[in-house]
Order: C-alpha cells, then structure tokens, then sequence
C-alpha cells in the first residue's frame, strides 16, 4: 500500500476502508463501493494538493516513494551505461553519472540517488554526498564537454554529507570548483529539480542554462529543521521556517531562480511515476531544443547573465545613494 | 513539562555591555592565554596578541586598513537588502538589518574598495562579520560580483577576506544563488588570468567556503581560525561523537591539503603582495596589461 503522509490523514483513512473491503468476499456492491471511496479519495487528493502549505510541499519533496533519477532513467532514456568514480579517491554512490540515449541523442546524466529500500539507502548514503560526487559529476561532465553531449541534471538531495571525512576531503572545494566550472562547460546543461534542493549539496551540481522544478519540489538555502534550530532555536519551528524560507516551486520562481515549473500529476509525482515523468518529458525535450539551437558564445552569456541576475537591483536590493 | 513554572519574569539581569572585539577599556584580556594587554599595544600589533599569538577579529574597515598602504576607494557602499522575502523569525529581518547597520555602520557585511598593497593596486572585498554574521546575501553577492568584474575591466588583482558564517538564511535561495554568482564571476576572472587571493579567517564557513573562499590561486589563512563546510555542531549530530581537538581549524586544513598557507596577520600583508608579484603584478601599475596569448588547446572562443 502506498504510504501516506501526515496531511493526508483522510486519504488514509479510505485507503483503510479500502483495504478492509478489499478483503471481503467480493461482490458488485462491494465494488461499487471500493469504486465510490477511490472517487473520494480523488477529490480529497485533489483539494489538498491545490492547497499545499510550504512544510506540506517539503513532506511530499521528500515522499520516499517519490521518482528520481533511477526513475526517470527508466522511462525516458534508452541504453543507460554508469561511470564511476572521480579518479582521486572514490566512487560516490550519492550521486550518479553515466551516458544514455535521450531520444536518439547521446547525452550525460548526472543526479542524485538516495535509494529505495533501508539497505540500498545505506548503499547511497540517503542522497548525502561526499566529495568524490562532486568531483565524479564535473570530471563526467567535462567528458560530456569534450564530445558536445548535453548533460541533464536530476536535483534531490538533503545535503552534501555533514561528516569528518568530507571536511577533511574538501566538499566545500568540491562544490565551489564545480560551481566555477559548470560556469564555463561549454555543453547544454539543463537542470530539473526533482525532489529535496539540498543547499549547497544541491547547487554543487546545479549550475545550467535552464533549471527546471517540479511542482512539488523545494529548493533552499538550508532545510526548515535546520533554519528553525538557528533562528528560532526551536527544531520544531520548521513549519514556520518553512513558509519563512519560501522555498516552493512558484516561491522560486517569482524570484527568478528557477525558469520553469513542471507540473505534477495531482497527489504528487509518486502517486503516479508514469505520468509524471511524461510531464518532465515533454518540457525537458522542449527545453533542451531551445537550448541546443544557441551558439556556443551565447549560451555561456547567457548563462552567466542568468545567475549574474539573481539579485535584482530595485527588487531585491536598492541603491540608497541614487535616492 | 516542568512541575513548577515561573509566572514572575525574572529579575532584569545586569545591563550588558554591548562586546566589542576591540573593547573600548583601555585594557583588554586575551582569550587565548587570559593575559591583559594594552589596548594601544594590541590595535599596533593589528589586533595580534603580543604574549600568545592570539588573532582578535578585525571589522571589514581595520582588515582595509591593515592591508592598504593608504586610502582606498570604496564601490557600492549604499546597496542595501530589501528584505525580498519579508522574512521573520523570532524578530523580523528588517530589523537585524536595521541592528547590523547601526553597530557596523555599513549597510551590508562587506566592504569592497580598491587600493595599494605594497604598491600593487588591489580589488579587496572584506567581509564583516559584526553584520548577521558577515552572512551573504543579495548584496553582499552583488558587491562582491561588482567588484570582480571591475577588477576584470581594470587588470587588477582581486583579494577575498572571508569572515563569515555563510549564505544568509534570511534572504533564503537568493543568498544560496550569489555562490554561483560570485563563482561565475571568478571564472570569468581566471580565464583573464587575473591573480584572485583568498584570505580566510576565523570563522568562515557554509556556503562562503564551499564557494569563493575555496577557489583562490592562493588559498592563504590565518591561524586557527574555523574554517568548514558544514558547522561542527551539526557534523557532531550526524556523526554521534565528539570532534577532534583542532578539528576544522586552519592547521588542520593545511595538513589536509586544502590550503596554500597559514600566516600569521603580521605577515600577511607581505605575503599577499609577495604572490601577487609572483603572479605577475606589479607596483602602481596593472598586470600585464594583455592576456597572454591563448593556448591551443583552449576551448572554442566565446562570441
């Protein structure tokens, strides 16, 4: 049964239901009346979800059952082949890299995993990378570079690995290398934000032309548990640090962030993968041919100019001498 | 729940002195080895302890003062935050901003100006962490970002002091946007072959060092400050041990190979001004005035 999250307790209640009926001897009415709770369950769904609260957004961002790059793999690449490690210490399993066909093109496909069941978790460290992530990712990508392959990107991490040994390996080199250098890749680079926007765990890898979110993932400078221990000094406040934080896909992008939202289907991505990832089809292909038809000298101006923007003189920030 | 529960607030604790890292006393005590010193002496030996070596923390202007042969112009010193997310936690970020301009006297946490060192016209931003925690924003992003790019235009060296305590929680994912910034504009900076000089200091840490502070040609610190990724209470939550002694201090980072060099702030000036000889600068006047040429294996020109 699919789990459900802390809002969706009415949803779970029917799913119950469900379930009990389920088990009885069948018969039309019963059918009838597994069909009615389904219906329920439906519009319930469909409320709740036109009326997500931030803290809400971030619980489905990080549903366990929510498709990520292993998925998307899946559904919309062919000939999927992974390459490991950064050449200098190890093979990162938090994040992923190898070569797949997108539609008859080859492309580089870079991204987080955290992993499905509690063993393979583990194996992926919960999405957490080291450095060697860091430095697997860029050393994929300036292969990418090198033989004009566009890279796409898949964004869902907690954050880069808070340990002793990531520190001592320099994560914070890591990502401020990759963030220089993605700069200047002189390849297509299209980023979709699909699940957690883990800081700078999740900016280490997300430098691009265009970044893409889905609805119902966030992006922020430090998780709302984080963000209320400091300023409120209250883990619990995360609800509150949530909205405060204003880390939602339609939040980022009236602050010019993010260049596009990509729908989910109602309930979430998990709910229904397939469709899901048609929608993230659909405005990856478009997206990737848009990006594709600029040069190489305006793509890499434009992509400068994209972030050198973030931070809008008489938006964000003003010039109180000129006033 | 607690048994019994205060109804009566609790007596006005005494008045505290507002701390100051250079205290207004004619007196101050080392922390690093309790021994009072004069308050003359300490700000002529640029806020080193005479006794132990101890670094006092300067504020953005002394860091200027310290590095400058003399005066310096200041850039963008009236861009200020327009608080884009009307952020509030316990109290609202207008007014930590409104708090941070009156202690510090600067609008934001970073002072950006150009000047001589040692001769050498230099693009210096220093970061004051009397301002939230010398944490980035959108301004910081774009003082920074501004300077770099006039340093690009006018064939200057760029030196970063960094003394912060990261990206800027309330200004949300526009603070985590100006690393990529400021990196970009770094990039741009390097592929000028222009020197760009790190200096960190106690504390840097977060997304001030998993950005600019990490990507000097020169990565130079000075003693024991703090320098990391992450912050060592929440390494120590997610490990479930204590760290070990020096853990993410300055030493530790140069054993780790992360840094170029550790020197102590009286040496500091000179050791900048040195590598930017090396790097080719040259005193009253820019680096070599034309990029060297290109070498083949360059990738394709940029339009």
């Amino acid at each position: 049964m699919a789990e459900t999250l802390e809002f969706e307790e009415p949803i779970a209640v029917f799913l119950k239901e469900i379930d009990a009926l389920a088990a009885m001897p069948r018969t039309d009415a019963r059918d009838r009346e597994i069909d009615g709770l389904r219906r329920r369950i439906e519009s319930v769904r469909g409320e709740l979800y036109r009326s997500l609260t931030p803290w809400q957004r971030v619980l489905v961002a990080r549903h366990p059952s929510r498709p990520g790059l292993e998925d998307f793999i899946q559904r919309l690449f062919t000939g999927f082949s992974e390459i490991h490690g950064d050449r200098r210490f190890a093979d990162d399993h938090a994040i992923m890299t190898g070569f797949a066909n997108y539609k008859g093109q080859p492309v580089l496909l870079v991204g987080h995993v955290k992993g499905g069941d509690t063993k393979e978790k583990i194996f992926r460290n919960f999405g957490y990378a080291r450095p060697e992530g860091y430095r697997k990712a860029l050393r994929a990508m300036r292969i990418a570079e090198k033989f004009s392959r566009p890279i796409i990107v898949f964004v869902d991490t907690p954050a880069a690995y808070p340990g002793i040994e990531s520190e001592e390996r320099g994560v914070a080199e890591a990502i401020a290398v990759n963030l220089r250098d993605m700069m200047m890749l002189d390849t297509p680079i299209i980023v979709i934000i699909s699940g957690e926007g883990g800081s700078g765990g999740a900016l280490g890898i997300a430098v691009g032309d265009r970044v893409l979110m889905q609805e119902f993932a966030i992006y922020s400078v430090i998780p709302p548990e984080g963000c209320a221990a400091i300023l409120w000094r209250d883990p619990a406040k995360k609800v509150e640090a949530a909205e405060a934080l204003k880390l939602t896909a339609p939040d980022l992008m009236k602050a010019g962030i993010i260049d596009g939202i990509v729908r989910e289907p109602i309930g979430g991505a998990h709910t229904d993968p397939a469709a899901a990832a048609e929608i993230v089809d659909e405005a990856l292909a478009q997206t990737l041919a848009e990006v594709s038809a600029l040069g190489s000298g305006a793509r890499l101006a434009a992509r400068y100019d994209k972030f050198r923007n973030m931070g809008r003189l008489g938006i964000d920030f003003i010039d109180t001498r000129s006033s | 729940m607690a048994w019994f529960k205060k109804t009566r607030k609790p007596m006005a604790a005494a008045v505290k002195e507002k701390p100051s890292r250079v205290p207004e006393g004619l007196w101050v005590k080392c922390p690093g080895c309790a021994q009072v010193i004069y308050n003359k002496d300490l700000a002529a030996n640029v806020s080193v302890c005479p006794k132990c070596g101890h670094h006092f923390r300067l504020t953005a202007a002394e860091r200027l003062r310290m590095l400058f042969d003399g005066a310096w112009m200041e850039f963008d010193k009236d861009l200020v935050s327009t608080d884009p997310l009307v952020f509030t936690d316990t109290k609202p970020y207008k007014s930590r901003l409104q708090a941070g301009i009156e202690s510090t006297g600067l609008k934001d946490a970073v002072i950006v100006a150009s000047g001589a060192i040692d001769g050498i016209e230099t693009m210096v931003a220093s970061m004051e962490y009397g301002f939230i925690g010398g944490s980035m924003g959108v301004v910081v992003g774009e003082k920074i970002a501004r300077g770099i790019e006039r340093a690009i235009d006018a064939r200057m060296p760029v030196v970063i002091v960094c003394c912060s305590g990261g990206a800027r929680m309330m200004e949300g994912a526009l603070s985590l946007m100006q690393m990529a910034k400021i990196c970009g504009a770094l990039a741009r900076l390097d592929r000028a072959r222009l020197p760009f000089i790190s200096v960190l200091t106690d504390p840097t840490t977060g997304g001030v060092t998993a950005s600019f502070a990490m990507l000097g040609d020169l990565n130079i610190a000075e003693p024991k400050a703090l320098i990391g990724f992450a912050g060592p209470r929440v390494i120590e939550q997610t490990i479930r041990q204590t760290l070990p002694q020096g853990f993410q201090r300055s030493e530790f980072l140069l054993e780790k190979g992360m840094l170029d060099l550790v020197v102590d702030r009286r040496e500091l000036k000179m050791a900048i001004a040195n590598a930017l000889r090396f790097m080719g600068a040259t005193a009253s006047a820019a680096p070599s005035p034309e990029p060297p040429v290109p070498v083949a294996i360059e990738t394709a020109p940029q339009a």
